[in-house]
């Protein structure tokens, strides 16, 4: 889910990049009041957990290849504004030693992975587990929130794919940038990870909040605050 | 660092020495890059062409460790294990450490 450079057009990766910092900047003043001291270390382990979980590509045998994020976990441990701070340092990181992602889709790729995820993942984490705090609802709920907060990232990396042929094609008629159309890259970007990588998203959320629960169930942040 | 703490970062480790499956899998199996992130060989092959505005962008940034992997392309795959594992350690080291800071600098005002 990783956009390189050349895929997404001017008019694509400018304004997304203006929206990551416009969340970056609330990110870091949310952090400030609302991140305990003790947190710090978690929040740092937070980022290094999700750069690995990103390199656990999984195959589709003859096909394509994709990885959780951990964004959801994340959100649900910490946060969502945490989420953001530690997934967007892990993007930026990726793309300037790693060459995973585009440097011009810094922007982009923070919007899909460290910003929508996480609030979707933490949205859909409360939705479902209601006022459980344990049992088989609170963890169909982890499940579902990394499911649909990584699904929900893929569509709209699809749709910014797909976009490009309609607002950036030469005069003849060929795109400058993304080269398939909405038909294509949504479904493409959708089914894959619905029906695969969505499933090992779901299932590390749910896993890790276990051991959490288990271990140190006080400074889980979603079952902590009360709204 | 707590005990838990210390607990976690074994895993993180552990992680790391494990993150080759990342890289082998996908090669035994015959499963190519992720949808999307094709480089601008692998398009002209699938497309026949290169989208005009992508050779432009395409090659903006020279990342000093591409894909993981400190071979080249041609790299063994005992290369690209090797490059995998160090790679996930600087990744994690540098993740950690930049978010502590800037966590920390945070609340700099606060003392």
């Amino acid at each position: 889910m990783h956009i390189p450079d050349g895929y997404l057009s001017p008019q694509t990766y400018i304004p997304l990049y203006g929206v990551s910092v416009a969340f970056w900047a609330v990110a870091l003043r949310k952090i400030k009041k609302e991140l305990s001291h003790k947190h710090i270390p978690y929040l740092a382990m937070a980022a290094a957990f999700s750069f690995l979980i990103m390199m656990f590509n999984i195959p589709v045998p003859g096909g394509t290849t994709g990885h959780a994020v951990g964004a959801g976990i994340i959100a649900i441990l910490l946060g969502p504004w945490a989420a953001v701070l530690a997934v967007s340092v892990v993007l930026i990181i990726q793309a300037i030693i790693f060459g995973d992602g585009g440097i011009t889709a810094i922007g982009a790729n923070c919007f899909n992975m460290a910003v929508v995820m996480p609030f979707v993942s933490y949205w859909i984490f409360r939705l479902i587990k209601g006022k459980n705090n344990e049992g088989p609802r609170f963890y169909l709920a982890a499940f579902f929130a990394g499911h649909i907060g990584l699904s929900v990232a893929a569509v709209l990396t699809g749709v910014e794919f797909g976009i490009q042929p309609l607002i950036a094609a030469g005069p003849d008629g060929v795109p400058l940038y993304a080269p398939y159309p909405l038909s294509i890259a949504v479904p493409a970007m959708a089914i894959e990870h619905l029906a695969i990588f969505g499933i090992m998203e779901g299932l590390v959320t749910a896993m890790i909040l276990k051991y959490f629960m288990k271990n140190e169930s006080e400074s889980v942040f979603a079952a902590r605050e009360t709204l | 660092m707590t005990k838990f703490q210390k607990k976690l970062w074994i895993g993180l480790i552990v992680m790391a020495l494990l993150s080759p499956i990342g890289v082998y899998l996908p090669e035994k199996l015959g499963a190519g890059e992720a949808w999307g992130e094709w480089g601008a060989d692998a398009l002209e092959k699938i497309l026949g062409y290169v989208p005009e505005g992508m050779k432009k962008i395409a090659d903006i940034w020279k990342a000093p460790v591409p894909d993981y992997n400190f071979g080249g392309e041609s790299a063994s795959m005992e290369t690209k294990i090797i490059s995998y594992i160090v790679s996930a350690l600087i990744g994690i080291g540098s993740v950690a450490i930049s978010v502590y800071v800037i966590a920390r600098l945070t609340r700099r005002h606060e003392k």
